[in-house]
């Protein structure tokens, strides 16, 4: 196997990433059943919001110093956007049939990617701050400071998360809002508030995720939310949507499943045209299938049968 | 003597189809008050409305003195109104311990809690034995046993349970129609939703009949359980 170590490094940096984005989706579902297709905008603007908070720093300041503050702009805007987005487009249809909201997050998608596009400034790519350092070496496996910075905010994110959860009034309040809404009211809790955090948490993992994703290609873009929140959404799915460690876990798979295709199947006999990158999103989706014949709930998912 | 809890003239919609067409009652401190009627006659809906998940399309609530129709449900459980809804609605994947916590979710005082906890594990040990299991794994009765200990926990003033026997065991009803009896003479009051009619009224101080949306008959609980139409209605005889 040809270089193997390196394109699982390079799968587990992709997948990092996508699990970030996908526990957006997963949260939010969790809750109120609803497929946010507008958070890969959310994902977007994160990345928009450092980038606007470095522009203001100009060049001179030190990346190192400059990147805790992108982090808090980036995180501040996609949470304004996410926050401002439940409040006005989806809490006035939290009673209207399904279609209604999921029209609205698809119609929201599109706006905030023209909102974007509609700055002034090179409209197909804008120019993002670099890590210095690296590339670092471990073993056969070359990376970038980009690629420490997506592990760790991962690895970071998901144990803070576990913790929310479990452990913090808050996160109780979430658990008993997404099993059964009416009960957790009459528990007290102010669903209306625990949605917002929902849409909130979700939000400050996009904004990281579109940081790291800035970091590691050196540029973003108006539309870099529409591919990559439709792979963190089947990432999702993957691990069984509702469940945010199956989130990061679907995230790992997808993007070793592209990372993995990408580099293989073109030495399987007679499927040489079918392992170009072009295809690692045809194969990302073979895999998504897969599991599903198999598995319906996701890897992670529970069956849902819970009254007794 | 002021009535804990009272209804005037309530009403609420399904959209255009009125579930409720204006009832009124009240509850005295320290009383069982029952609401029985067959299925579809709107008491549950009459409790739904009562603890804020719906609202009214008409008519007063007062608790306490205080008007509640129309506020949140999430703030009526904080003023001491608990209600254990319909088909028990416990919290499957959380432990039983989990459960009862959340129940006292707007409580502030940890050792209060924990002593609440122990008298729901008193009144009903199983919940005790099993405070770790997820509470999907309990019987429909211990269930039931959950979710009123849950209710509970929230130190109410005035308990609602919404058909607590439905689809238990014969033993099983007794020891949760017992159980009610015995909160009582503890000094709570209680709110009963019940389609088994007879052991409803039999504990109950006072009865309302529903029917499609109305009150069609009130009484002392042993009136009504001699009432000759309530017999031959609900209670099966001709």
């Amino acid at each position: 196997m040809h270089e193997l170590p390196q394109n699982l490094a390079n799968g587990l940096f992709l997948g990092a990433m996508y699990g970030l984005i996908a526990v957006g989706y997963t949260m939010v579902y969790g809750i109120i059943q609803l497929i946010n297709f507008a958070h890969g905008e959310i994902f977007m603007t994160g990345a928009f919001g450092a980038l606007a908070v470095y522009s203001k720093l100009g060049a001179n300041v030190s990346i190192w110093l400059a990147l805790p503050l992108m982090i808090v702009g980036g995180v501040a805007t996609a949470t304004l956007v996410a926050v401002l987005a439940e409040r006005f487009a989806y809490r006035p249809l939290r009673n209207a049939p399904r279609l209604a909201p999921l029209i609205t997050a698809i119609g929201l998608s599109i706006f905030l990617q023209q909102l974007v596009w509609g700055f002034p400034g090179n409209k197909s790519a804008r120019v993002f701050p670099q890590l210095p350092g690296g590339p670092f070496h471990l073993g056969s496996v070359v990376f970038q400071s980009a690629d420490i910075f997506v592990v760790v905010a991962a690895v970071l994110s998901t144990l803070f998360l576990a913790y929310f959860v479990r452990s913090t009034r808050t996160g109780r309040a979430m658990q008993a809002t997404a099993q059964d809404p009416d009960t957790a009211k009459l528990m007290g809790i102010d669903t209306d508030k625990v949605i917002v955090i929902a849409f909130a948490i979700g939000a400050v993992f996009a904004a990281i995720a579109g940081i790291s994703s800035g970091l590691r290609y050196g540029q973003i873009e108006y539309n870099m939310g529409f591919l990559n929140g439709l792979f963190a959404f089947t990432a999702a799915v993957l691990g069984g949507i509702g469940n945010i460690y199956g989130a990061m876990l679907g995230g790992l798979v997808l993007g070793l499943a592209q990372t993995l295709s990408a580099a293989y199947i073109q030495y399987i006999p007679g499927m040489s045209q079918f392992g170009s990158q072009d295809w690692s999103g045809v194969w990302a989706f073979v895999i998504l299938i897969l599991v599903l014949m198999f598995r319906p709930q996701g890897l992670l998912g529970e069956r849902v049968a819970d009254r007794a | 003597m002021t009535a804990l809890l009272e209804v005037e003239d309530l009403r609420v919609a399904y959209g255009k189809i009125e579930a409720v067409k204006g009832i009124s009652f009240s509850i005295e401190q320290g009383q069982i008050v029952t609401l029985i009627g067959t299925n579809g006659a709107g008491k549950s809906t009459t409790l739904r409305t009562i603890s804020g998940l719906l609202k009214p399309a008409g008519g007063t609530v007062r608790f306490n003195g205080e008007r509640i129709d129309g506020t949140a449900a999430n703030k009526i459980v904080g003023m001491g109104l608990a209600h254990s809804p319909e088909g028990r609605r416990i919290f499957a994947r959380m432990s039983i311990e989990e459960n009862l916590q959340l129940g006292a979710f707007l409580r502030r005082d940890p050792a209060g809690i924990q002593a609440d906890m122990d008298r729901a594990y008193t009144l009903f040990p199983i919940l005790g034995e099993r405070r770790k299991q997820a509470a999907g794994t309990l019987s429909g009765g211990e269930q039931q046993m959950l979710a009123m200990g849950r209710a509970l926990m929230s130190q109410p003033k005035l308990l609602m349970l919404d058909e607590p026997s439905m689809g238990l065991s014969p033993i099983m009803m007794q020891k949760i129609m017992s159980t009610i009896v015995e909160l009582r003479d503890q000094g709570m009051t209680i709110l009963l939703v019940e389609q088994n009619a007879q052991a409803a009224l039999s504990l109950a101080d006072r009865g309302h009949v529903m029917e499609i949306g109305k009150i069609s008959l009130s009484g002392t609980g042993a009136d009504l359980l001699h009432d000759e139409s309530v017999r031959k209605a609900y209670l099966g005889e001709d």
